[in-house]
């Protein structure tokens, strides 16, 4: 694609997209949920907030989908006190959007204190987009039960504490949990028995398979000292190392963030619910209140991101070509 | 046997023992007086982190953990040997600490909160 839509950016790193390293690139605050195609193998993300429209041209990927995060349905703190209704705007998106999805990635903290009329919201507002939605849990999803109706509400089929993969038009969707059996001190943790699960999982791919792995807390060192990363996400990553396009898709963080490392793209979704500081600029990664009139500007308003490693994503066209 | 005992006679023991009595209840009554105000401690939860962090409390303590953030946190022991429920802004968890030792704690939902408790 030659044509650079009006916000789209475009990362280009060092012109080999292989060994640019530690690129981390704070963006804005989005609260509309993220339109990703899947084009030739190679991942772009839109915002929904209908300014950054990839439009029917760009539209014409392999496969659509949307990414929602952190509705932290049931919060009425002041940084938010309507989190229903932040929420329905960004339903209203996803069922305005003129690139339609063919489902939904909600990636984890739906409800705010895992109470059931909480989660019973959430899944009312989703069923008017009539599209699948794809649930991963955040660690507000399993207070008091250690997850026990999170996987009764969605863990149907899954593995363990609620991981499962799944294929679409030919690319490998991977759902893993990283909030279960948190140590004091510690980080996200998938744990050993789901990281085998991953590598059995992905072993008989074809290395020119396109595959998005989706989790709420970053699977990447985006801050330590907040706990925004993932003590073992190192470990399941390299059993992905054979794979031309992996693309890691969080939430958690309540922001966009986007970093190229090697054949992997990682990106953390706004939150639907209120924003959180940038790392360390704040003293903790508390709701960071915005004056009322301008939160909607603040979930509603934003940059829109496409991310390409171009050279070594080009790598993965043509051999999938 | 006749025991022959005047009543003068019997009221000095008995009267002692009486103040005996009195006085051993009297400060094993100092004694609890003593401990009282330690026998209850609170701990805040603010900012994502326990304040304080590192208490010291002699055994029987009670401490009360409260929750002042926006944001829901736990309040879970190490060993598992006391777990709070999920403390929503303002709500409180207690524990009575009744053996010495150490018990270091955080919070299951934000584990970079850590404290600890020495019952002494």
């Amino acid at each position: 694609m030659t044509e650079k839509k009006k916000d789209e950016i475009l990362y280009d790193h060092n012109h080999d997209g292989i060994d640019r390293r530690g690129f981390l690139k704070c963006m804005a605050w989005a609260g509309t949920g993220t339109l990703c195609l899947m084009q030739g193998g190679v991942l772009k993300s839109f915002a929904l907030d209908g300014t950054s429209d990839p439009g029917a041209a760009a539209a014409k990927g392999e496969l659509s989908f949307v990414q929602l995060s952190d509705s932290h349905m049931g919060f009425n703190k002041p940084a938010n006190t309507d989190v229903a209704a932040t929420f329905q705007a960004a339903i209203d998106k996803v069922n305005g959007s003129s690139t339609p999805p063919e489902f939904l990635l909600h990636t984890g903290d739906i409800s705010h204190l895992s109470k059931p009329e909480e989660f019973d919201a959430v899944d009312q507002m989703l069923k008017s987009t009539g599209k699948e939605t794809f649930f991963v849990p955040g660690e507000h999803d399993m207070l008091n039960d250690d997850g026990k109706q999170f996987m009764e509400r969605y863990g149907k089929g899954s593995k363990g504490s609620g991981w499962y993969s799944f294929d679409k038009k030919g690319v490998h969707f991977v759902g893993l949990v990283n909030v279960m059996n948190l140590k004091a001190g510690g980080l996200g943790s998938l744990g050993h028995e789901q990281i085998e699960w991953l590598e059995d999982d992905v072993k008989h791919l074809k290395s020119s398979t396109p595959i998005v792995v989706f989790a709420h807390i970053p699977l990447w060192s985006v801050y330590p000292e907040w706990g925004w990363g993932t003590e073992d996400s190192a470990q399941a990553l390299a059993y992905l190392k054979k794979f031309g396009s992996v693309t890691v898709l969080n939430g958690h963080i309540h922001q966009i963030m986007q970093k190229v490392e090697g054949n992997v793209t990682f990106h953390t979704a706004a939150s639907t619910a209120f924003p959180q500081p940038e790392p360390g600029k704040a003293p903790s990664p508390g709701p960071m209140k915005v004056p009322a009139e301008q939160l909607r500007s603040y979930l509603g308003v934003t940059n829109v991101n496409s991310v390409q490693g171009q050279h070594a994503l080009a790598v993965v066209d043509s051999k999938l070509g | 046997m006749r025991i022959c005992v005047s009543v003068a006679r019997l009221a000095v023991p008995v009267l002692t023992a009486a103040i005996l009595l009195f006085s051993a209840a009297k400060s094993s009554m100092v004694v609890k007086a003593q401990q009282a105000p330690a026998a209850s401690m609170e701990v805040k939860i603010d900012n994502f982190s326990f304040g304080p962090a590192a208490i010291t409390v002699p055994v029987g303590t009670t401490v009360t953990w409260i929750n002042r953030d926006d944001i829901p946190h736990t309040v879970v022991s190490d060993d598992k040997i006391f777990k709070s429920r999920v403390l929503d802004t303002d709500e409180k968890f207690s524990y009575t600490f009744s053996k010495p030792g150490t018990y270091p704690y955080f919070c299951s939902v934000h584990p970079k909160m850590t404290g600890k408790v020495v019952v002494q």
